[in-house]
């Protein structure tokens, strides 16, 4: 600031030297977050192909391949992860695009969009096991319908949680992605006019579920593409929702891939690796299956279009948009509060809805461990969100001194790390760190949760960055403040909402990091989401339901600092528009 | 500041264009006092014209031609150095500063003391009739309020020109005379050249200085 106060006394024009370190910003950004996918997938190739030299591997051949091939759980494991993955990605984006359709602009919409945001934050891991404690044979549902609709006196033998076919995945991805998709819906809907559009298409005679289907979709879709990718990658990939609700006799192929690499026998990184590229090559061929899709289905809805008929079903539509919506709330609240029950019950009868007992021995018990695992899990996502927010602050500021457009093609980088799926890379990583000595660090932790903390603390932030009206900034300078000034008076405590939700989103996102911290802390870094997806061979509802609810308050608590902060801050400040 | 460094504002051989293609070109003089009004539909550049005189003109723009402030050449010079006041068309009050905030915001460093800078503030909040108004948040002011705040924010910062981009244009008939009178009287009384843009012909009968027409619309303006 001193530098702004010194400038604003004089003509000065020379920058300082801190000055000419921001056009960078912009690049060491891009590097924090794809050099360790690059290296990463390296990493990864390379032991694939026979070359690993730590572990005596100098030939180059596909020996690794065979072995993989030659697993018999195989095929199941790659099929199992093309049909969760488009499952739930179609599925999700159904829901997203039938609540927006049918539903936008009204009193209901708001309602939803209120009850659906705070899940975003909510980690993988705990959705998961909230869902899976509710749809357990002794869970939620099966006690509020037995025995009068069931007959069940006692839980019955049912594979519900872990099935064969991978449903009830589909089911926790479906319930944690809908939210993440619907949020993305909701800024592209500001882009494209969808209001005025679904207006014009309605006085034409159309209903407004397919006004909205064809008039406003196609648009919505381009701005949504990228983000409905990454939901496709993550889906195919995923690892901790794998393990808690998904099947195990096999599991995925992610899974398998993580469990030979904490194999004792060293021996099986070799295949470990040539299965993380097997995951890489199905996710890419995915998602060119899923363009293909795209083009099929743009064409299918022009002739819909063309046939000019007005829709039929609207009301069912609606009801059934509105339906799921409701169920995908109510998956993961009542989930977690079945955590929470779970935590703290003694005794629990079947079918009792309550717990006969509650007891704090559970928290008592494993409180030292939890506070132990919670200290982590904030210093290492405290130290990942202060370095993507002050990447991101720099590099948008760097794009408005030095006129700097943001690219299409910057935004695909953005989106690499959520692409590529974490076990193609994170496995390589590991191997690196293998070799170099380096591994099972809390730093490397920290610098790998920065790969998936950055890129939505920028998505997050650099919207309301650029929507700011910067004619305060011409304002401000032709007032006397130089550009120093101008940021730390006036752009960030405006800014200062967007500023924290930002940070609050990266903290989020660092909490439900698993992978990153399994693989590259080598297992000896333990945070809560760890430690909990560990817990869940062993099936101790009480102690897992302890440790997802601490998870799910790390990722949450830091929501209601940003909302509540400005509120108290600003409290006189009407213009800031959040009273 | 003597009279004899007052020499106003001269636009030398301005010449702004972008991609290779010419958006305006002007070559004149605003004496202290005086306005220049400059007239052109949307997307014709004036705005562009005053990012060029105020200093935050867009890299993608080229100038040619040089600006100069009582003698001074302003080429190089950043916006916080060249001591030129500008209002646009909403008053951009800083929403998280109180109106007394907004005010001792532009106040210069060198007016030192808590409480000479607050009588400071007073005083000028009391020239323009909102006396006590220095606790108040911006965003509960009326529309003319906030505008005559605006107005002493500027002010307050001791500005050597004025550059007007079209600030009447969201009041209401009554109010817009009313602030028009009040800033044009603040600059001839203050010995401000003053360059306003609009495309409202009863704001530049107001300004009743000399009109300058600019170009064609193009659509990178």
């Amino acid at each position: 600031m001193s530098l702004g106060e010194a400038a604003a006394g004089g003509a000065s024009s020379t920058p300082g030297r801190r000055l000419r370190l921001l056009p960078w910003a912009p690049l060491l950004t891009i590097l924090a977050m794809l050099a360790p996918v690059a290296f990463g997938l390296g990493g990864t190739l390379l032991p694939a192909l026979g070359w690993l030299p730590a572990l005596g591997g100098h030939g180059i051949g596909l020996d690794a391949f065979r072995d993989l091939v030659a697993w018999p759980g195989f095929p199941r494991a790659a099929t199992l992860s093309l049909t969760t993955g488009f499952a739930a990605t179609a599925v999700s984006l159904a829901l997203v695009c039938l609540v927006c359709a049918g539903w936008q602009g009204t009193r209901a919409f708001t309602f939803v969009q209120r009850a659906l945001s705070p899940l975003l934050s909510v980690p993988h891991a705990a959705a998961a096991f909230g869902i899976a404690f509710l749809v357990a044979p002794s869970g939620w549902i099966a006690r509020a319908l037995s025995p009068w609709l069931t007959g069940w006196e006692r839980p019955p033998d049912l594979l519900i949680v872990q099935d064969p076919y991978g449903l009830a995945m589909i089911a926790g991805l479906v319930a944690k992605e809908v939210p993440f998709l619907l949020l993305m819906t909701l800024s592209a809907l500001g882009q494209v006019r969808s209001g005025q559009s679904v207006m014009v298409a309605q006085a034409l005679g159309h209903r407004r579920t397919t006004a909205w289907l064809k008039i406003v979709l196609p648009q919505v879709y381009v701005q949504i593409r990228l983000p409905v990718y990454a939901v496709l990658a993550y889906s195919m990939s995923v690892v901790d929702v794998a393990i808690i609700l998904g099947p195990n006799t096999p599991p995925t192929l992610s899974v398998q891939v993580v469990r030979w690499m904490s194999d004792p026998d060293l021996a099986f990184r070799f295949q470990a690796a040539a299965g993380a590229v097997a995951q890489l090559a199905l996710v890419v061929a995915g998602l060119a299956v899923w363009r293909l899709l795209e083009f099929a289905a743009a064409r299918a809805g022009r002739r819909w279009i063309e046939r000019g008929g007005r829709g039929c079903g609207d009301a069912a539509l609606r009801a059934a948009g509105l339906a799921a919506a409701i169920l995908v709330s109510l998956a993961i609240g009542l989930g977690i509060a079945g955590l929470a029950v779970w935590s703290v019950a003694g005794f629990w009868t079947f079918p009792n809805l309550l717990p006969d007992s509650l007891t704090w021995r559970g928290w008592a018990r494993h409180g030292p461990e939890i506070l132990s695992a919670a200290s982590e899990t904030v210093i290492i996502a405290g130290a990942a969100t202060s370095i993507a927010l002050f990447l991101t602050l720099a590099s948008l500021e760097a794009e408005h001194r030095h006129g700097l457009r943001p690219t299409r093609r910057a935004l695909w980088l953005l989106y690499i790390p959520l692409i590529v799926p974490q076990v193609a890379f994170l496995t390589g990583l590991q191997t690196l760190a293998l070799s170099t000595g380096l591994a099972g660090g809390r730093v490397a932790v920290i610098l790998a949760h920065l790969v998936f903390v950055l890129p939505y603390v920028f998505l997050s932030l650099s919207a309301p960055w650029r929507a700011w009206d910067a004619r305060h900034a011409t304002v401000a300078r032709a007032l006397g403040s130089g550009p120093d000034r101008v940021l730390w008076r006036v752009r960030l405590p405006m800014l200062l909402r967007p500023i924290l939700v930002a940070a609050a989103v990266g903290f989020a996102v660092s909490v439900g990091q698993y992978l990153p911290t399994l693989l590259v802390g080598a297992g000896r870094v333990e945070t809560l989401t760890t430690e909990a997806v560990a817990l869940a061979a062993g099936g101790d509802r009480r102690i897992i339901g302890a440790y997802a609810l601490a998870q799910t308050a790390a990722a949450f608590l830091p929501f209601a600092v940003a909302i509540l902060l400005p509120r108290l801050l600003w409290r006189n400040r009407k213009g800031l528009g959040h009273v | 500041m003597s009279d004899a460094t007052r020499d106003g504002l001269r636009l030398e051989g301005l010449v702004v264009s972008h991609g290779g293609h010419r958006l305006l070109a002007i070559d004149d003089h605003v004496r202290p006092g005086e306005v220049l009004t400059v007239m052109g539909p949307s997307g014709s550049g004036k705005s562009t014209l005053l990012s060029v005189i105020v200093g935050t003109v867009d890299p993608a723009f080229a100038v040619r031609g040089r600006v100069r402030l009582d003698g001074r050449d302003l080429t190089g010079v950043p916006p916080e150095g060249r001591r030129i006041g500008i209002l646009f068309q909403e008053e951009l009050l800083f929403p998280h500063l109180s109106v007394g905030g907004n005010l001792a915001f532009g106040l210069p460093p060198d007016l030192r003391g808590r409480a000479a800078r607050q009588a400071r503030i007073e005083a000028a909040l009391e020239e323009v009739g909102l006396t006590g108004f220095a606790g108040r948040d911006p965003a509960t002011l009326s529309g003319g309020e906030r505008a005559r705040v605006a107005l002493m924010r500027m002010l307050l910062s001791e500005p050597r020109a004025l550059l007007l981009d079209e600030p009447f244009s969201r009041l209401d008939a009554a109010l817009r005379a009313q602030v028009r009178d009040l800033v044009f009287a603040a600059a001839r009384a203050r010995g401000l050249p003053t360059l306003l843009v609009t495309h409202d012909a009863t704001d530049a009968a107001a300004a009743g200085g000399r009109v300058f027409e600019i170009g064609v619309p193009v659509a990178s303006g």
